[in-house]
Parts: structure tokens; sequence; C-alpha cells
């Protein structure tokens, strides 16, 4: 292996960054959240004194160096405080999804041993009560909100205020063990532990060290000249290693301001008065932005609309040129400047993205008509493809060479091989050091060379040079008939249209390929809504005859779309079923990022893939599910199984003539 | 029973005060209607307590005495120790009583800000010229009162519809704006005319947490009239039981439970 890139002028932790930035950047905005309907500021300098008076009262509460600290809440400054002052004390911070139920909570603490936990408010206080048993060395936690607190027992639980006043009470004894703990810190030592999520299996500790994540967040942030003067939102879910390299990383690298929203259901409007120049999003945000954009046009006045159309017909043609920098004439240029005017300036302001320079999209494939919807209004959506175990980047996509379906060249400082099955391999200074407390899997994932297998299939595009990635590898299979199976593939060209929210598609080893369907509640609602189609509850909805004739067509488009690939044409949709309930992390079905879990759910609905290959037209089912505070109830449904048309596939004839 | 003087501390830890608004012989009549006999109750500080009865039975005429909205021909109110001339029901509201109402009444056009600000203008004493031109007093007012409002609207986790008119909002976050205002006043005593009626029970249990939480947090007096037995069951401290204008039981919930009377009355046969 390499020799180990080494931290430059003394900056080789998160805290020595936050020491750098206080003084540099004093008087800065480091972070600004809204609350009481009003953003509140802190500029470096401030932070780094409510960082300090943190760490100074976890140290007197007796946090030791190489404690794991549970840090669980949605995007706070005092979260993101609460990792730099652990970081601070020698302890290690490990983020956890506040939506993650008890048991999965359980899990992971105990996995790690965590001895503290810095929660928000009552709703996580009683859920780490309830687990607390199962915990053996779980002994302190400090809360943000006090609502609905103040009549639990405190022996062991403290306000996250008290514990700040606590330290600054304290500093004459403590600052200089905090100072001493802070400067043992260097490139090795670790930054934060991440789980991932876990699509397969129990979810895996990813260690990672200071050099991982300031050499990421410093080779990307050069990739795309990330400046001071950044604004970010912070809004996806602390626990994923995407927001600790945005809002912890790269943040503190450049010393740009993360703001936090006032609550999740407060998100859009708090990003139009944000306004954000870096900008990142999963292509579901985009994809519910863009439908509601649609819908609130439908039911605009006719000179809106014609007017919309328009201009966006006109920008579909010349927009993406124009940001690409490529020649467009000068009257196409005049033209996009009257519709920048009436329909892309208004529009992109009310979507809160008029300031975006740098937008990102990753961890699904987004379609193409969506990716391309945004960058036709001169918004720079690029596309990145990362892990937790790289801190993120593996390829990205340099300004001007931007395809919806690629995902980039590799990342500075990335080394990136393609393996005999198609497999993906990658070896950078973000590489992870380990699993935590699984060395078997470790090793099974990253060589003694430092190659790390990202367990996705994909090849470089020739034209473009940039990686494309078609599935998960071990989801790639074959059909009966030889032909290669990449089930994901077609399941994102199934959810690319807006009725469709989810697809599963089966079939290895199989004959034919058949799918399970989750519409698009929103998307399908409206338009039921437009053709007076009444309807009570998701599930009836989603048996509705005409419903499923929707979506049959849809099927049938993928399949004739599939049948010019000269790979995967094998994989076309010969029947499909739409469920009658959505997928949901609550009920295992999918993780928490959303991704479906395909044995699962395989398992789960076993009697529903029968069904879809012993040629009966329909089949009553009986599901179980969990509400969100951990209740149970069962639906019960009749499901209608469809036929979808197959197209012959193109290439075999060509390669047959 | 208890001395009405003497605070107590109840199971769950919270300590309910002194006496702080008696009832004494209420009679109400409109015309030759009966509405509220001979009626005696007191209400503690800091507690929840609840009036349940039958359909006619007289438990929002009730919560109008105690609002001043209806004076009653016979009997008295006494709140913290003194006995309540006929008031109107603004000057109620100097008292620190603020209520809801069984049929949402806010601003339907304006939005929910503004209408929770009005819960604040017992607190704004800035003249007519001075709010129109809006310098002075009136901009240093509002500044201040709308941070008292913000912390209501964060309280009920009503950050996301701040700036929507309340005419488009469904029917249960406008009776959470409709407390909100309530709220908004800092009253001691906060009079709740069937919070959860028509609401399901997601809303219901939302809107429990939040009485229980303003309970809680701000130590405010709760008095409130329910139809849904379980959540009466659930969140008061003591309960009045009505009947045909009648008080035939009152007492905590498992006692107005064991009460014959009101098995008869109310849990056991319905009269509606």
């Amino acid at each position: 292996m390499a020799k180990p890139i080494e931290a430059m002028d003394g900056l080789g932790s998160v805290p020595a960054l936050l020491q750098r930035n206080a003084l540099q950047f004093a008087n800065r905005p480091a972070y600004r959240e809204k609350e009481y309907g009003i953003w509140q500021s802190w500029t470096w300098a401030e932070t780094e004194k409510e960082i300090e008076a943190l760490a100074l009262g976890l140290i007197n509460l007796g946090v030791k160096e190489g404690d794991f600290i549970s840090v669980i809440g949605r995007n706070r400054p005092y979260f993101y405080w609460s990792i730099v002052a652990a970081q601070s004390v020698g302890a290690i911070p490990v983020p956890l999804y506040q939506d993650a139920a008890a048991d999965e909570l359980a899990y992971v603490m105990d996995h790690c041993g965590a001895r503290f936990a810095i929660v928000e408010d009552q709703e996580q206080v009683d859920k780490v009560i309830e687990i607390q048993d199962q915990l053996t060395e779980f002994e302190h936690m400090i809360y943000i909100d006090p609502r609905g607190l103040r009549k639990y027992d405190h022996a062991k639980l403290h306000q996250y205020d008290h514990i700040q006043d606590d330290g600054r009470a304290t500093h004459g004894e403590n600052i200089s063990e905090l100072r001493a703990r802070r400067e043992k810190l260097n490139y090795d030592s670790i930054c934060v532990m991440l789980y991932t999520s876990g699509t397969t299996g129990k979810p895996k500790g990813v260690v990672l060290s200071n050099r991982n994540i300031i050499e990421a967040s410093k080779s990307s942030s050069e990739f795309d000249n990330l400046r001071l003067t950044e604004e970010v939102l912070a809004y996806l879910p602390m626990a994923w290693v995407g927001d600790f390299i945005f809002s912890i990383g790269q943040a503190y690298w450049c010393g740009f301001c993360v703001n936090c929203p006032e609550s999740a259901e407060t998100m859009q409007t708090d990003l139009r008065e944000i306004g954000p120049t870096y900008y990142f999003a999963p292509p579901r945000v985009f994809e519910t932005q863009l439908t509601s954009v649609m819908i609130r046009m439908e039911d605009a006045g006719r000179m809106k609309k014609r007017l919309f159309d328009h201009y966006m017909a006109h920008a579909r043609k010349v927009g993406g040129d124009i940001l690409d920098g490529k020649p467009v004439s000068a009257m196409d240029r005049l033209k996009y400047g009257l519709g920048n005017l009436f329909v892309y300036g208004p529009l992109k302001n009310t979507l809160g993205l008029s300031r975006v320079r740098v937008g990102y999209t990753a961890g699904e494939a987004i379609g193409p008509e969506i990716f391309s919807f945004y960058r036709s209004l001169g918004i720079n959506l690029k596309q990145l493809y990362g892990q937790t175990e790289a801190s993120v980047f593996i390829t990205l996509q340099p300004d001007g060479e931007v395809r919806a379906d690629t995902v980039g060249v590799p990342a500075p400082g990335v080394e990136i091989r393609i393996a005999e099955g198609g497999e993906v391999f990658y070896r950078s200074p973000g590489t992870f050091e380990y699993y935590y407390k699984n060395e078997e899997s470790t090793k099974s994932t990253k060589d003694p060379d430092g190659w790390v297998a990202t367990g996705d299939a994909g090849y470089f595009d020739e034209e473009t040079g940039q990686l494309r990635i078609i599935d998960r590898a071990k989801d790639v299979g074959k059909m009966a008939g030889g032909e290669l199976y990449a089930p994901k593939y077609v399941e994102n060209k199934l959810k690319f249209f807006p009725n469709i929210l989810e697809a599963v598609v089966f079939g290895n080893g199989r004959e034919e390929c058949t799918a399970f369907i989750n519409i698009d509640l929103t998307a399908v609602g409206n338009w039921a809504e437009r053709n007076n189609i009444g309807y009570a509850s998701y599930q009836e909805l989603a048996g509705h005859p005409q419903v499923l004739e929707t979506i049959r067509e849809h099927v049938e488009t993928v399949n004739r779309s599939l049948a010019g690939d000269p790979m995967l044409g094998g994989c076309q949709v010969h029947r499909f079923l739409v469920l009658h309930k959505e997928l949901d992390a609550d009920d295992g079905e999918m993780t928490r990022t959303r991704k479906v879990r395909r044995n699962v759910i395989s398992e789960k609905f076993a009697e529903l893939l029968t069904a879809l290959y012993d040629g009966s037209d329909e089949i009553f089912t009986k599901t179980e599910v969990t509400y969100e505070d951990g209740r149970k109830g069962s639906i019960s449904a009749t499901l209608k199984i469809v036929d979808a048309a197959a197209v012959p596939v193109e290439t075999q004839r060509v390669a047959a003539e | 029973m208890l001395d009405s003087a003497e605070p107590y501390t109840t199971e769950d830890g919270r300590t309910i005060g002194p006496v702080v608004m008696e009832m004494k012989n209420i009679t109400l009549r409109f015309g030759g209607v009966v509405a509220i006999q001979d009626i005696s109750f007191d209400i503690r500080e800091g507690e929840i307590r609840a009036i349940i009865g039958p359909n006619g039975a007289g438990k929002s005429s009730m919560l109008n005495v105690i609002s001043g909205f209806y004076n009653p021909q016979d009997g008295e109110v006494w709140y913290k120790g003194e006995k309540r001339p006929s008031l109107k029901p603004y000057q109620v509201a100097q008292q620190g009583i603020a209520r809801t109402f069984q049929n949402i009444a806010l601003f339907e056009g304006m939005s929910v800000l503004d209408n929770v600000m009005t819960g604040r203008i017992r607190q704004m004493s800035a003249g007519l010229v001075a709010q129109a031109i809006w310098k002075g007093k009136a901009e240093r007012e509002e500044t201040e009162n709308r941070e008292a409002v913000e912390r209501v609207i964060d309280f009920l986790e009503i950050q996301h519809i701040r700036k929507t008119p309340v005419s488009r909002l469904p029917y249960g976050l406008k009776k959470r704006v409709e407390l909100a205002r309530a709220l908004a006043a800092e009253p001691s005593i906060l009079l709740l005319d069937e919070p959860m009626a028509g609401m399901n029970v997601e809303e219901k249990e939302d809107m429990s947490r939040f009485i229980l939480d303003v309970n809680d947090e701000f130590g405010t007096t709760i008095a409130l009239i329910e139809h849904d037995m379980g959540v009466v069951m659930d969140l008061s401290d003591r309960v009045v039981v009505m009947d045909y204008g009648k008080k035939i039981g009152d007492g905590t919930p498992d006692e107005v439970r064991r009460n014959q009377d009101v098995i008869d009355a109310y849990l056991g046969v319905a009269h509606d």
C-alpha cells in the first residue's frame, strides 16, 4: 500500500480545523438555525466557545478517550457541536438515524458499546430508556429539548445546557486536560464511526479516520472549487456519510456556513430563504419537487400554463447546452434569456435553487427527464458515486461533462479498477480503516493493498470515459436463457415514471422477469382527482383498473426500451402486480435510506411471487404492518396480476444476421 | 375530601395547588328552561378538570359561566379568593382566562401567525395611530409579542403552517391553532370546549399530548369538556359529571367510574 498522506500545517483533525476557523474566520457565520421563526446564527468564534464548553462538560461527566458517544437527532447545530466536542475529548462520535426503531438502536448502541448518548427530545430519551437494559456499557444520556422531561429521574439524564454550564464552571480544572487530548489527535485517530444502512444483514460500523474525512473533503472541495462563502442546507440524516462530509468535513475545511432547517416540514420554505449555493439531494427529493411543480402547473391558469410549456420546451432544447458551454445560436440565447425572466428564474426561486452553483445527486439512479429538467433551468446539477466506506467520493462529474446515465470520472486521488465479474473496485485516501468488531467483513471488503470492493457492477462508458453503474454485483445474475439479469436497472427505468414510486423486479434464473410495483400516491392521486375517480384508500387506488392499465403501459414502454439494449434485453417484465401497501422501512422492507431489501420482500410476499409465475389472474393476501409507534396491524387485499407485452430483442436479431 | 386550601401531589408527581376558582350554587335559566341547576364545584390550581355529561346536560353553558359569557341568575363565581362580579368577556380575559370553542372560531382569512397574534392583544397597549404607522412602541410591542407567539408555535409544532391562511387548514390543525391562540394569551386558566371533537385517533393522541404538555410545562390550570370517555379518564385529575343541568358526580376518574348515578345516567344508558 502507498505511504499514507500526512496532514498539512498541523490540520490533522476536525477539532484542529475548528481552531483554525475560529482564528481565521472568527466573524464569519458557521451555523444558522431557524428557531422561533428567525434565523439564529453563530460565528466560528462563537461555535468554538460552544463546542469548548460542551467538551469540558463531557470531561466533567467522565468521558474518557476512546469512549463511544451516540448522537441521535435531526440536523441541528447542537448535534454538530456534539460531534466535534466528542472528537475534541478523544471520544468517537456515532451519529444514528433518529427515526430508527428501538431494537435497531439497541443493536448498534450495543455493538459499539456506547457509554453516552446525546439525543434530541423526549421521544429519543424514551427510546433509549426502553433499550437501556440491553446495553451493558451505557451510562449517561444528554438531551437538548427539555420538554416533557422535567419529571424524569435525572440521576443519569442531563440537559445539554447544564452540561455546558458545568463545562464552563470547571474550565479552570479541565482546560489543560482538554488541550492535551485535542493535541493528541492526528490523521490516524478516529474521526467518526458511521453505520451502513445494511441492505443485507446487520449494520456494519465503518470506522473513518481524520485522514479519510479531511483528505476526501479537501480534494472534493478543490474539484468543485468550494469556497468560504458557500451556503449549505443540512437536512439529510446526520447518520449518513454524505451529511458528515458536506456539513462537517467540507464545511470545516472550507469554513462555510451550515444552515439547519426549523423542522422537516418547513424544509422547503427554509431552502428558499437560505438559497444554498452548494446543494445535495437524493433523486427522490428532485422527483418529489418536480412532481409538485407539475401538479401545480396543471392547476394554473391557461395563460401561465402556455407560457410555462412554451419556455420549458425551449429550455429542454438549449438549456443543457448553454450550461455545458456548448455553442448555441444568439437567437436561442435571447429566447432563453426571456424564458429565464418569465419562467426559469421565478421557478428556481420558488424551488429555492436560484443560487445553486454546485448541485449533486447520488444514492440511486436519477431519471433522465428529471435530471435534464433541472439542468435545462440552468441549475448545475451533477452526479456522483460514492459510499460510506470511501468517505463518499469515488467518482464525480466535472462541470460541463454531465450525463444522466453515468456517474463521472474518478474523484481526485481515487484509483478505480473493474474486476472480471464487472464489480467496481477502488482505492483512495478516503478509504475506511476497518469495520468495527468485524474483522471478517473488513478482510472480505478491503484487500491488503487497500482495494475495496464496492459491491456494485459497472463499466466505463467508452464514449465519455465516465463510470456507469448497472446494479449491485450480487444482484446481477443470469436468466434461464443465459441473458444478463440486472433487476435494479429495470426498477430504475420503471421508477422514472412519476406514477411509480417503487418497483421490485424478480427473475434471476427464471425464464422471464416479473415485478411488484408501488404507485406514487401524490401523482396517481392527483390524476384520480382530475378524472373524478373516487378512492378511499391507497389500497383501493392501487387496485383501480385504470391505474393498472396505466402501469401496464409504463411497463410496456420500459420493455420496448430494454429491447434496444444489447446487454439487458432479457430483463423485460412479463407479468406484474401493484402492491396493496407502500414498502416501508418500519416493516423492514426497505432500509432507512429507502433502498429495497429484495430478500425480505421476496420472503414476506412469497405467495404473491408464486402467483406471478403460476399463471393465476389474482391472489388474496394478508400482510402485517407496523405503525410508527410500533403497534402492529394487518391489511388484506385481492390483487390482480397483469400481463405486459414483451418485445423481441433487436440486438439478438442483429447478431444473428 | 381534601382541604381546599392545601396543595397535594398526584400519583405521577405533579403538584396540585389550592382552589383557584369556585362555583357556588350556580343556576342558569334561559326563559323557562333551566340549563344549570344549583351546581357547585371547584377548580384547583394546576389541575386538569373535566366536565362531562350527555348531550344537552349543560356542559357548554357551564363553561360559558366560567368564561363570564353567561351570568347565572343564582349563585356565585369565586376566583382567586374573591367573588367575581358580572363581567364582560374581555374583562374575564384580562383576569387570565382563555378559551377555545366547540365550533372553531378563528379568523379564516388570516394567517396562522396573525391569528395567534390576536391572542396577545391583552398584552399590547399602543394606540391606533401608533399601530397604523408602526413606529416606536407599536413596533417594539410587536417584536416582543411575536417572540412569545413564536414560542407557542414552536411548542405546538405548527411552524410549517405559520404563514398559511387558516381557511386552507384541515380541521385537526385548526383546532391546534385555536389552542395556540388561547395559549398565546398566557392564561392561568385555559378552558377547552370539546378539544377532540371530530378528530381521528391520531389527532386525538396528539391533542392529548399537547394538553398534558401545556399543563406540565406552563403549569396552566385546564378545564375541559369532552365526549371521549377514554380521553377524559386518561387526562383529567378530577371530573364533574352533569346530567339534565344537575351535578350527579364529582371526583377522580376512578371515583366517577364507580359512581352508580354516573353509570346509570351516562356510561350505562344513553339519552341520545
